[in-house]
């Protein structure tokens, strides 16, 4: 089941980024955080929008919507954003996230 | 951000080549992300100076004010901001970076 900074963070990237293809995986379980935190995501957006734009700009829109959720408890947040033309010529392959060194816990 | 914390970044970035704001140092990353980044420059056998945030409060909050970004690792090469982890993934995948840290320490402007 997804908590509500999860649910957040799905509803507003499909409201302001029309996406083909939305993936918002809670990674949390892979750090030092307690069981259930929401605090480490990863997002996967296919979006028409991001046709011709630069990675950095197309994670600046990512980041500009979710700014109340990094303000607050997520501090880390993985994204991958492409085009329709980069999703398929992936064939739908999505990158794997490393390991927590244990970083989060001082921070 | 301080104004002190503000003048130590651009010092940090214009000084060096390739400066990546991490947690944790090239020897011991403290975060996944920021060990990904370390491991990727390595490879590309590149000089690059880290800065660990998690020893200065004021330029991890600093850092993420100067670059408009929200998250740890940033990257810089040549003064211009790259991106966080998953960039220079993509960018590396892509050939990209290559380019970039060639141009780079080879003194052209990229």
């Amino acid at each position: 089941m997804s908590g509500p900074i999860h649910a957040a963070i799905e509803r507003k990237l499909a409201e302001a980024l029309a996406p083909e293809h939305l993936e918002v995986l809670n990674q949390s379980s892979m750090h030092s955080v307690p069981k259930g935190s929401e605090t480490h995501f990863k997002v996967v957006i296919v979006s028409p929008l991001f046709d011709g734009e630069p990675l950095v700009a197309r994670h600046r829109r990512v980041n500009a919507l979710l700014a109340e959720e990094l303000r607050g408890g997520v501090h880390a947040l993985s994204i991958e954003a492409l085009t329709s033309a980069q999703w398929r010529a992936r064939g739908g392959a999505v990158m794997s996230s490393p390991p927590c060194l244990g970083g989060s816990k001082s921070g | 951000m301080t104004d002190d914390a503000q003048k130590f970044i651009s010092h940090l970035v214009a000084n060096n080549r390739v400066m990546l704001f991490m947690k944790g140092n090239k020897m011991f990353p403290q975060c996944g992300f920021s060990a990904v980044v370390v491991e990727i420059l390595k490879r590309h056998g590149v000089a690059f100076e880290t800065f660990n945030v998690l020893q200065d409060a004021a330029v991890r909050e600093g850092i993420k004010a100067f670059s408009s970004w929200p998250t740890i690792p940033q990257l810089y090469i040549n003064g211009e901001f790259i991106g966080g982890c998953d960039i220079v993934r993509e960018m590396d995948h892509s050939g990209e970076l290559e380019a970039k840290l060639a141009a780079a320490t080879t003194g052209a402007s990229a």
